[in-house]
Formats: structure tokens, C-alpha cells, sequence
């Protein structure tokens, strides 16, 4: 038993001050009562444990970069109880034995809960459908080729009519690769001044446009991942108005850093998609805000420091997110507790279709939970992380995370 | 001034101060032992991660010449080929006592990212399509030598700007120093978004001939991928190459500038290229002194023996 002291708690009856007593597999109680420990919060938030849908834990094949272990750790560290794990691994998570080695060894950490995303094409390469039907049974609800775009619409559209009956969700990592042929930034002022070529703004937006064409036709879910434009919101708004299931998460570093970041080029600020002007950062912290984006999602991309020891536009794509993702949201949207907790746990957690995650807190409910201090400020220098590779080093961050408890177990206590 | 990474890193005054320090060390390479004791004892270290002539040979001539001793590297020849990476490269040659680096990349930012790592002095001697400011210097030398001043001078800069990093350098130089820059291009080699460059751009040279007193050529650059762009090398020669007729369009003290190298017949008429109105040659004289004077702002009272 943990006993979580003067709290202000995500209930689903909106914030409760007071304590929360959490048993091994679900939560005891609101209120107090007798445990082995006992954590005096101050006033600081408890929620649902946090949930992303977009981390790349390099396991099997870039172990170098990181593993499930150490992404674990690191999820831990961040508030987070559960990962969903992007296929794009050495090999592809594109059969059933090979999604179950991704959860199975989270498992085993037992850290956090691991829930492998499917690649919808074989070895991730565009030509043939993966073992959609082995993935669904080895239970993976999320389905992409996160990295690059399924460019062969025929082919997706035959995923997406496979998955709308079994009732998974298709997401897209949006970006036509002919207009983002060579590019390593926006397209726009800063990259013209730099001489380095640009993805404009129209490679996510024109493969949303077409996948959006697709959802009507199938009606399948869809899920948009790392939004990055003012315009490809205005896209998923537009399909949600006529009803269809369309889902959009955004990174942190898309909320808090625009392409201007890049003028010095330092490769922590090389992400797809790249960094967007100042316009586009606003629209999505508006949107993100407003709950017309759903969540928020780290794209957690970890890269060994030697091989961002490069030039830029030799710099491998990604920063890594998990530890820094909620005090990154906080300051840069101050969002209230309910909101917060509902783009970082709740609704993430509806759309990977996780049941023991995203649950407000309440007598019975899954004991995995998180406590944040939304006022603590501090410095991110050094990560759990195996790379360093993260655009917040240096910067100051308002809200830090205190605990992590997954499956009633303390996984993370800050300071500890 | 420990890096010279940029020409952005320099306002009209430092161009200046650095053009006349040219000028003084044109008039040393004029003389009987042209060669003065300035830098000895001092290490120059060229590292050309990309192919150049006149860039490399003016440094080491440069360099030479103020009697600083000169490190060469080539990639083809060195442990760059067998795998090793640009950081152990730099840190390598920085360890055998060097004091200065000029440093030719593809990649922009390049000799950014080796001035972070290392302690020396480093001078970009050209990063992809961002920066080339020795070129810049360079080019506003040759200028100045010919008209005096560049103040008021219309200046039209011609060709593959987006990949063009000497069109990215030298045109601030010359705004920098008082003329009016005009870009020509076909609209797939003009930059995307020029929003806040002090210049002007147009897709029709023939509208801006008659007011030029500077045709500045560039190279199309097939390497870097102005290729594809075009949809026919004829086509491009026809609208935006200096043709002898459109040469004899220009005011009759308009001269003719280019980096180098050029592609003869393809921007510029072979003929054009050689009259006693094109600066070409002129420029790449201009090298030298030039990057005497980059050399020897950087590293003088440095290594004084």
C-alpha cells in the first residue's frame, strides 16, 4: 500500500484535495489510511499515470540508442505507466511473435506497460501489407509505418478497409516524401537563409488531405501522429465535423520550439516533422488546448550521442521526450489539471484501446497513477535515457513529476 | 574575432578593416620576396571535406606567405575513408598543434558544429549552400579595387541562388558595403522564402540589364542538384546565361564577375568570360590577399615569437 498525501486528485468528478490510498492492483480509497509508504505531496497534482502513444524504444536492432529497459526507466521518470512502441525496429514489429517480444519484455521490467504498434506494411516498405490479422491477435490496436508515410494509397486503403472491420486505428506519420525530397527543416525563411533544403508545410498536409479521402471510404479510425501545422488541424476539424474518427496527436517540442531554434543548427533541433514557424506552434497549443487535438504524444526518438556529433543535415531525425514531456506541456500551455490529465493520459489511452490506463481516480480504479508539482521549476541536464539527444537541456521547465506508481508499485520517486 | 564562421559575423566596419588589411598585403604579394614573417611559427590547417580549388590553393598560398606552416587534408586519402568521423577528424588534427582551421563541408553549419568543438581558430571556407564569407570578402575586394567604393553600385547576382552559398555571403558583403543587390533566377532556383533580404528578385535578366553596373555569375550547380529542377540546360542558357548579346546590352562600364568554376557556353559565353570587362580573374588574385587578411586578423599576437 502507498499512501499519497494532501493531494489535489483527478477524480472523475473533476479535482478533490485530499489523499489517495493505492493497493497493489487497484486503488483502496479516497482518503487516508495505513500503508508502508507514505508521500506527503504539498498540494501537488495526482492523476492517471500518463500515456504515449508515440515512443521508439530501439528494441530489437538499435540497442545502442536505447532499449525497454531504459526507455522504461525513462517513461517512468516522465509520469508515464504506459508506452505504445513504434514498429520501425531491426526487424519491423510486422508479425504477431514479434509484437508479443516487445510487450513480453516490458513485462519483465515491469516498469510500465508496453503495447507494440504494428507496421501496416511488411519490413515497413511500402509494398505488401504486414500480418495485420497476427498483430491483431498478439493485441495491437495502433497500426503505422511511423517513419515514413504508406505512399501507395491502394495499399492503404486496403489496411484500413482490413482494420475498420476489426476496429483498429491507422495512423499516419504524414509527409509526402517527393515535397519533403531532401529537406532537413521547414520550408521557409529559416531555411532559405541557411541554404538547407525545406519540407514545406504542404507534405503533411497533402498526405492527411488524401488519408482523410480514404477514412470516408473505409471509415476506419485514423489517427494523425506528430500534427506539426495549423493546416493539418484544420484537415482532421473539417473530417471530425462529418463524423468520422479521427484522432491527431502533438510532441511537446512541437508546442514549444518554432523553426527560428534552428539557426544555429544544433542537431538536438533536427525532428520530422521539422520544427514550424511561429504561426503554426500557437494554432496547436490553441488546438491542443481546446481538445481539438487529442493528445499529446513524445515521438520519443533517442539517438547516441556520437551520432548527433555531426552537421545538421547529417543528424540523425528525433529527440528524445519522455522525461521531460509534462513539465514541457505545463509551461508551455498551463493547462488546468482535468485538461492535462485528460491529453496526456485519458484520451491517449482511449485511442491505443489501453483499459487499465488513462482512468480517473477513484475507489477500483487501475492502480496507475502519477503525481506532478505544476509549480516545481527545474533544469533537465542529465536523462535516464540511454541518449541525451533532447531540445530541453538547459531550458527551464515549470513542473516536475514527484511519483510514478504502476501496478501499485512505486516506479519512479523524484529524488530518490 | 576567434572564427570567422560567417560574413553576418561582420558589419560594414569589420569588412572594411579586413579589405584594407587586403589591400596592404596585395601591395606585399606585389613585392620582389613576396612573403613577410607574420605568422611564423603558427599552423594552418586546411580540411576540404569537398573539392576546391581556388579556395584551398589561396589559403595555403595565404597562409605561405605570411610564413605559417600548412597541414592539408584530403578525404579520399585520410581515415575519413575508413569510417572515421568528422568530430575525431577535427579533434586529430587539432591535437598535432594547430592553430587554425579552414574548413570546407557539404553540410551547412559545418564549420559551425568544429567550432564547438574545437579550441583553435576555424574559418568556413564554405558550408553547403549557407556560407562562404572569404568569398564574400573576396569579391567586395575585387569591387572596391575597381570602382573605388560600392556604394550605389547595382549589382545583379544571376543563377542557382537557392544551393548557392557564395550568393548567400556575398550578397550581404555588398549590401553590407552600400550596393543594390537584384537575384535572377528561374523561380525553381530563387530561395522559397526570402522574406527580410535587403535585395530584390526577378525571373527576367533581360528587364534588368540596361541598369547594372555588376553581372555576377553564378555556377549551375549539376552536383547539388540544380539539375532537376530545369527542365532543359538549353532552355536555362537561352533565358539566364550571359550571352555575348545580352553583354552588349550593359552599360558600357558594367563589368562581369564569377566565383569560378565555371561552366563555359552553360552561364556564361566563353568569350564574355574572357573580355577585359570580366573580373574573373581578378577575383581569384584577390583570394589570396584576402584570406591573408582573415589569416592574419585571426591568428596575429596569437603566436607572436
Amino acid at each position: 500500500m502507498i499512501c499519497l498525501r494532501d493531494a489535489l486528485v483527478a477524480t472523475p468528478d473533476g479535482m478533490v484535495q485530499g489523499d489517495v490510498l493505492v493497493g497493489p492492483e487497484r486503488i483502496e480509497r479516497l482518503g487516508g489510511g495505513r500503508a508502508e509508504t507514505d508521500l506527503e505531496l504539498g498540494g501537488a497534482w495526482v492523476g492517471p499515470g500518463l500515456v504515449d502513444l508515440h515512443a521508439h524504444l530501439r528494441q530489437p536492432g538499435f540497442e545502442w540508442k536505447e532499449d525497454i529497459a531504459s526507455g522504461s526507466r525513462a517513461g517512468a521518470a516522465g509520469g508515464y505507466t504506459a508506452l505504445v512502441a513504434m514498429p520501425n525496429t531491426d526487424p519491423a514489429v510486422d508479425a504477431g511473435h514479434r509484437a508479443r517480444f516487445v510487450a513480453d519484455l516490458a513485462r519483465q521490467v515491469g516498469l510500465l506497460e508496453v503495447t507494440a504498434a504494428g507496421a501496416i506494411t511488411l519490413g515497413r516498405h511500402g509494398q505488401e501489407l504486414s500480418h495485420l490479422d497476427e498483430l491483431w491477435s498478439a493485441g495491437v490496436r495502433l497500426f503505422t509505418d511511423d517513419g515514413d508515410t504508406v505512399a501507395d494509397a491502394g495499399l492503404l486503403r486496403h489496411a484500413m478497409e482490413y482494420l475498420a472491420e476489426r476496429g483498429g486505428v491507422v495512423a499516419e506519420h504524414a509527409e509526402d516524401a517527393g515535397l519533403a525530397r531532401g529537406g532537413h527543416l521547414h520550408e521557409g525563411s529559416a531555411s532559405s537563409r541557411l541554404g538547407i533544403r525545406g519540407i514545406p508545410a504542404l507534405a503533411e498536409e497533402v498526405v492527411i488531405a488524401r488519408d482523410l479521402a480514404l477514412v470516408k471510404l473505409t471509415g476506419v479510425r485514423y489517427h494523425v501522429q506528430h500534427v506539426s501545422t495549423a493546416g493539418s488541424v484544420g484537415l482532421v476539424v473539417e473530417a471530425r465535423c462529418q463524423g468520422h474518427q479521427v484522432t491527431s496527436e502533438v510532441t511537446p517540442h512541437h508546442l514549444t520550439f518554432d523553426h527560428t531554434h534552428t539557426k544555429d543548427l544544433d542537431p538536438a533541433f533536427k525532428m520530422y516533422p521539422p520544427l514550424r514557424p511561429p504561426a503554426d506552434v500557437e494554432a496547436l497549443k490553441k488546438a491542443l488546448a481546446e481538445g481539438l487535438i487529442d493528445a499529446v504524444a513524445t515521438d520519443h526518438a533517442p539517438h547516441a550521442a556520437y551520432e548527433c556529433e555531426v552537421p545538421f543535415e547529417e543528424a540523425p531525425r528525433g529527440v528524445i521526450g519522455l522525461e521531460t514531456a509534462a513539465a514541457a506541456v505545463n509551461s508551455a500551455l498551463d493547462l488546468d489539471p482535468v485538461t492535462f490529465f485528460t491529453r496526456m493520459s485519458v484520451a491517449p489511452a482511449a485511442i491505443a484501446g489501453m483499459g487499465n490506463q488513462g482512468r480517473w481516480i477513484e475507489e477500483g480504479a487501475p492502480s496507475n497513477l502519477m503525481a506532478f508539482d505544476p509549480e516545481a521549476v527545474w533544469v533537465p541536464q542529465r536523462f535516464l535515457s540511454k541518449s541525451e539527444n533532447s531540445p530541453f537541456r538547459g531550458v527551464k521547465l515549470r513542473g516536475q513529476v514527484r511519483a510514478t506508481i504502476f501496478s501499485g508499485r512505486m516506479t519512479y520517486l523524484a529524488g530518490a | 574575432m576567434k572564427h570567422l564562421l560567417s560574413i553576418d559575423d561582420l558589419d560594414r566596419s569589420g569588412i572594411e578593416e579586413l579589405l584594407d588589411l587586403a589591400d596592404h598585403f596585395t601591395e606585399v604579394l606585389g613585392r620582389d620576396i613576396p612573403k613577410v614573417p607574420a605568422l611564423r611559427g603558427a599552423t594552418v590547417a586546411t580540411l576540404f571535406f569537398e573539392a576546391s580549388t581556388r579556395t584551398r590553393l589561396s589559403f595555403e598560398k595565404a597562409a605561405k606567405a605570411l610564413s605559417a606552416d600548412v597541414l592539408n587534408f584530403s578525404p579520399a586519402t585520410s581515415s575519413l575513408s575508413k569510417g572515421e568521423s568528422l568530430k575525431d577528424t577535427v579533434l586529430t588534427v587539432q591535437a598535432m598543434g594547430t592553430d587554425l582551421m579552414v574548413v570546407r563541408h557539404a553540410a551547412a553549419g559545418a564549420a559551425h558544429r568544429v567550432a564547438s568543438w574545437v579550441d583553435c581558430g576555424v574559418v568556413n571556407g564554405g558550408d553547403g549552400a549557407h556560407q562562404h564569407p572569404t568569398q564574400a570578402l573576396l569579391d567586395a575586394l575585387t569591387l572596391r579595387r575597381h570602382f573605388g567604393k560600392l556604394d550605389g553600385l547595382a549589382v545583379a547576382i544571376v543563377g542557382d541562388i537557392r544551393n548557392s552559398r557564395v550568393a548567400r555571403s556575398t550578397l550581404a558583403a555588398f549590401v553590407a558595403l552600400g550596393a543594390t543587390v537584384t537575384l535572377v533566377a528561374p523561380p525553381t532556383l530563387l530561395p522559397v522564402d526570402m522574406s527580410g533580404w535587403p535585395v530584390n528578385s526577378t525571373t527576367d535578366f533581360d528587364e534588368v540589364l540596361e541598369g547594372l553596373d555588376v553581372v555576377y555569375m553564378l555556377r549551375i550547380q549539376l552536383e547539388r542538384g540544380s539539375g532537376p529542377v530545369l527542365p532543359s540546360l538549353p532552355e536555362y542558357v537561352d533565358r539566364f546565361g550571359l550571352s555575348r548579346h545580352r553583354f552588349a546590352r550593359l552599360p558600357r562600364e558594367a563589368v562581369v564577375m564569377h566565383p569560378g568554376p565555371m561552366n563555359r557556353g552553360i552561364e556564361i559565353d566563353p568569350e564574355v568570360a574572357d573580355c577585359n570587362r570580366s573580373l574573373i580573374t581578378a577575383q581569384v588574385s584577390a583570394g589570396v590577399a584576402t584570406r591573408m587578411a582573415v589569416l592574419f586578423r585571426l591568428l596575429a599576437g596569437k603566436r607572436q615569437p
